[in-house]
């Protein structure tokens, strides 16, 4: 699926920015998509390398394990496929509980390292398990109760009260997550 | 946000001292997960890559803006407030894209309107789908993404709309 919509993406955009002779910008897009990525790869590297070092020493330290125990009998109630007590369960709950705060810098890292050890847990590499799915919508509907930038955003245009989105946000997000997986639900048992 | 500054030290701060005391030579330790953040950043780069260049020419081309155009009567129909149908759209594809958009349509119909106030929630509430999928998948080589897709926008899908019904609900219109 992602293929034809990345596919989508391109051939329509260069096609209708033919039609609209618009394509001069499209050129300098291509040329200077390399560096666009480098710079965000730039920011994003350091950020991952330093919390995967950090995390690395909870790890050790058993700190992991233990908020990964004290998590475990919430979350392997939602990823039945990984055995209580694994490492998986511990950079998971770490990744919400980092994500929540919106620390978005810090959930990214433990997220990939999240993946990472669920792909451990995968049989067959090349394709996505029902877990990481799962780990998936609950990430990309968001779980951030403190969505820092808008207040930041909401701020610089004068709201007279910045803050008050954090409530819609918090319902929006929490229905958001449930349909999601529900959805995720449905499509595993629909796939078997 | 001075509270929100606290969390990340205390949370640094912690893991330290717990490593010392549990005897962790936290230094070595550091340094080797750090190395193996090295290798993540390498492995994503082509990822982000394809991802940006896609969203890009989407952008750039304005074959977005033409679908907007396109699908805005159906908007009007079912009473979707079309000023934040393009967020809508955007925000799963592209994060730089929706914070751009959301920071116009606050400058357009300022903060605390309806509009305004639908499109900052619908922001805080939903993630970039599409980039998360791309270098969470991306970062161990996972091809097959199944129904990963499928349910993540579902996901999305329910809070654009839980985000316009929650703030009729809470502010009124």
């Amino acid at each position: 699926m992602i293929n034809y919509i990345w596919a989508f993406f391109i051939v329509g955009g260069i096609i209708y920015s033919i039609i609209t002779n618009n394509f001069s910008v499209i050129n300098t897009e291509i040329l200077e998509c390399g560096k666009t990525t480098l710079d965000l790869i730039l920011k994003l590297f350091p950020m991952i390398s330093l919390w995967t070092g950090i995390v690395t020493i909870a790890k050790k330290s058993g700190l992991l394990d233990k908020f990964s125990k004290l998590i475990s009998p919430l979350l392997s109630k939602i990823f039945k496929d990984i055995p209580p007590s694994h490492p998986a369960l511990g950079y998971i709950a770490s990744n919400i509980a980092v994500n929540m705060f919106g620390l978005g810098s810090a959930a990214t890292p433990l997220g990939l390292k999240a993946m990472s050890e669920l792909q451990k847990l995968n049989k067959n590499k090349k394709e996505a398990s029902s877990s990481m799915i799962t780990f998936l919508v609950m990430n990309t509907s968001g779980l951030t109760i403190i969505p820092t930038t808008v207040i930041s955003l909401r701020m610089l245009h004068g709201s007279s009260n910045p803050t008050e989105i954090v409530i819609t946000s918090i319902i929006a997000t929490l229905i958001s997550t449930i349909v999601g997986l529900l959805a995720d639900y449905y499509f595993r048992k629909k796939g078997k | 946000m001075k509270l929100a500054d606290i969390i990340l030290p205390l949370l640094v701060l912690f893991i330290i001292i717990y490593g010392i005391i549990k005897k962790v030579d936290v230094y070595d330790e550091f340094v080797d997960g750090a190395k193996e953040g090295v290798q993540i950043g390498i492995s994503i780069f082509p990822y982000i890559l394809g991802m940006i260049l896609g969203t890009n020419i989407l952008l750039k081309s304005g074959l977005l803006d033409l679908i907007f155009k396109l699908l805005s009567p159906i908007f009007e129909f079912i009473r979707f407030p079309k000023e934040v149908f393009p967020l809508a759209i955007l925000r799963p594809i592209s994060g730089n894209g929706a914070i751009s958009m959301l920071n116009m349509i606050l400058s357009n119909y300022g903060p605390d309107s309806f509009i305004g106030r639908v499109a900052s929630t619908m922001q805080g509430s939903t993630d970039t789908t599409i980039y998360i999928l791309t270098l969470y998948f991306g970062s161990v080589g996972i091809k097959k993404t199944k129904y990963a897709l499928k349910a993540g926008l579902i996901a999305d899908l329910a809070g654009i709309i839980a985000s316009i019904i929650i703030v009729s609900l809470i502010f009124g219109k």
